[in-house]
């Protein structure tokens, strides 16, 4: 049960990624001067006097400069206009009254919008990031496992080195080798191989206690018997043992990778301003009095969270081992040694 | 490293077995191997570092003068704090002042980083020490309760809240907390210390500005204590010694909290020095978010600044942090499974 709410939770979150541009009622660059910090336009169905409507909204108008407060302009009701100029819905009157589904951030931009397109983002960089990490990690680890002798030793003991260290720091300390502004593609390329190699060590790990202890197995000699040569064994034989694990490894180091997107982007180490991931989002929202005053602001946090809390349900449930998972032991606590990331 | 993920069944030595081995041979060597470990990991981090802010484009020159300086100020700043020698030689007079444990001058807070240090890095022990604490003394029973029964709500709802906080890390409870705390102004949002002169002394101001921070760290850690706490207990009480204590009329609470809890503690003993990074990495977000003055804030500023040695100062506390809670919580484990020593 736990496991279907989980899955719901990230095929929503995947498919406000990937269908961004239509669903989002604006670009996420597109600022309205007249709302910096306007609060969510909720839509209505009944107008003031009890009378049903379909579905409407109500313009902001400033009420306080200064404190930058906005009251509902009850006299005029905004229709939404569904599936106008490409976009699923928006407000008949996109320039004066535009469709806030989550408020305004501090430029004027549309929360919703943006956190769709940051979703883009940081979704697709940590998978990206992960994918990479699965990679490396099977290669290194797959090698290790194979070959075994000094070179095992010198892979594993690197490895276990990058374990130990603090891997935040790690990251930081080699984001900030290159210039602090970059090009959005820059930055996104360099994070996610950042990334990736800080996480494969992890897998590479329990990869190769899978190599090891399935090369002795029959079937493995029967291959090479066949006349398999060795990298065909590795990686048409043993490496697909390790489904199983790489599988629940990447499963957790998706979330991890979110979180440090967050993170790196939130202290101005991540992506530049004008684009929209969840971190930059924010790191927008730093100060403590805006998102004291304008809630609406944190709406990243809790897409954050939502994700992680769908990757962990799906996760609760019992982990399938996949068909060639014969040997249960060497699966690591898989639950926290990601945690530090 | 970490002690494999066995199934528990020898677990049964006594208090009396588990002291020999600590006096014994093999703890000794055990410890001594992983003391050169942590020294060699501090060398090795610090290097790298030092090597990673010097190839990084700009130095603290150019970023502390900004754009509009003429290039002979820069160069003769760079000339006056000695960064325009070849990298060889510099490094070979950092590691030659750090033997003598002067780690250079800040140039950002034109300070001995020697002195800087310790003060951050006092901090930053305090807020992880206050949440280790505080996460183990929650985490723990609940995991124990939790794990020690089939269901029930009351196990459920502590489940399920852990199942939340897992979610939420250091980053979004703190995010979370302090703007909790700035709406409702029960608590002080950022800082370590109010301005003037506190109404309830310094100490009662001081653990004021703790909580947020501290909780914001220990909410998810206490949250991954109980998971790992009760997926421990769940195994042991399926074994036939706890059946077997109970068939000779053993009351189930002193099983459960004194014969199963022993097994149970093993996992939780194995994690504290993966913990250690946790914290660290996790305090770096609170510590920016809540403005506590700690390693990860300072650092963060260092970066920012390029200024070298302070980044070098900073990298090695954190690795000095890492390796003795690394020795720390290896000791533990040895304590509780002796198997691991050998």
């Amino acid at each position: 049960m736990t496991r279907v709410v989980g899955l719901a939770v990230l095929v929503v979150a995947i498919v406000a990624a990937l269908g961004a541009p239509v669903l989002a009622p604006h670009a996420g660059d597109q600022s309205f001067r007249g709302l910096l910090n306007a609060p969510p336009t909720r839509p209505h169905v009944r107008g003031d006097d009890g009378t049903w409507h379909r579905p409407f909204i109500y313009r902001w108008t400033l009420v306080n400069q200064l404190e930058q407060r906005y009251e509902e302009d009850r006299s005029a009701r905004v229709p939404l206009a569904w599936l106008s100029g490409g976009r699923l819905v928006q407000s008949a009157d996109e320039g004066r009254a535009p469709l806030l589904l989550v408020g305004a951030d501090s430029y004027g931009r549309d929360v919703f919008s943006r956190m769709l397109f940051g979703a883009r983002i940081s979704l697709g960089l940590a998978l990206v990031a992960a994918l990479g990490a699965t990679l490396i990690g099977s290669a290194v680890g797959g090698m290790a496992g194979y070959v075994g002798g000094a070179t095992d030793d010198l892979l594993m003991r690197a490895s276990d080195f990058l374990i130990v260290l603090p891997a935040m720091y790690v990251v930081l300390a080699l984001r900030a080798v290159l210039p602090l502004v970059l090009a959005p593609s820059t930055v996104f390329l360099l994070l996610s191989v950042i990334f990736a190699v800080v996480g494969a060590p992890f897998i590479a790990r329990g990869v190769r206690a899978i190599v090891r202890s399935e090369r002795t197995l029959d079937y493995a000699s029967a291959a090479s018997a066949l006349g398999a040569g060795h990298l065909r064994l590795l990686a048409r034989h043993l490496l697909p043992a390790a489904r199983g694990f790489v599988a629940v490894e990447l499963t957790l180091l998706v979330p991890a990778f979110i979180v440090a997107e967050a993170t790196l982007s939130y202290v101005g180490l991540g992506f530049p301003d004008p684009m929209a991931s969840w971190g930059t989002m924010l790191h927008d929202a730093s100060n403590v009095r805006a998102f004291a005053d304008f809630p609406w602001l944190l709406a990243p946090a809790a897409a954050i969270f939502l994700v992680v809390l769908g990757l962990n349900l799906v996760l609760q449930g019992p982990v399938q081992a996949g068909p060639n998972f014969r040997t249960p032991t060497v699966r690591l606590k898989p639950d926290t040694t990601r945690e530090h990331l | 490293m970490v002690a494999g993920h066995g199934s528990g069944d020898t677990v049964t030595s006594g208090p009396a077995e588990a002291g020999h081995y600590i006096l014994g041979h093999y703890i000794l060597r055990y410890i001594l191997r992983r003391l050169a470990f942590a020294v060699f990991l501090v060398f090795a981090v610090s290097s790298v570092s030092l090597v990673l802010a010097w190839s990084a484009p700009g130095d603290y020159p150019t970023e502390s003068l900004g754009i509009g300086a003429r290039p002979e100020t820069i160069e003769q700043t760079r000339e006056r704090l000695g960064l325009n020698r070849p990298l060889g030689e510099q490094y070979r007079d950092w590691l030659a002042r750090a033997a003598r444990l002067d780690f250079g001058r800040s140039l950002l807070y034109d300070r001995p980083v020697g002195d800087l240090i310790p003060e951050r890095a006092v901090n930053t022990a305090v807020l992880a020490l206050t949440a280790l604490l505080a996460a183990t003394l929650v985490g723990l029973p609940l995991g124990v309760f939790t794990g020690s029964r089939r269901g029930g709500v009351p196990a459920g709802a502590i489940r399920g809240a852990s199942l939340v906080l897992l979610s939420m890390p250091p980053l979004l409870t703190s995010l979370l907390l302090v703007f909790v705390a700035a709406r409702t102004g029960w608590l002080p949002i950022g800082g370590m210390r109010s301005p003037g002169a506190p109404a309830g002394g310094i100490t009662i101001d001081l653990l004021q500005h703790l909580i947020v921070p501290s909780l914001a760290l220990a909410l998810p850690l206490a949250a991954m204590f109980e998971r790992l706490a009760a997926q421990a207990m769940a195994e042991v009480v399926g074994q036939p010694f706890v059946l077997a204590a109970l068939a000779r009329g053993v009351p189930r609470r002193r099983v459960v909290w004194r014969d199963a809890l022993k097994a149970g503690l093993r996992p939780v003993a194995a994690v504290y020095g993966l913990v250690v990074g946790t914290l660290l990495g996790g305090s770096f977000a609170v510590e920016i978010i809540t403005a506590w003055p700690g390693l990860g804030s300072l650092m963060l500023a260092a970066l920012q600044a390029r200024d070298v040695y302070l980044v070098v100062g900073c990298a090695g506390a954190g690795s000095i942090f890492l390796a003795f809670g690394t020795l720390l919580s290896d000791a533990a484990l040895a304590l509780v499974d002796p198997r691991v020593s050998e």
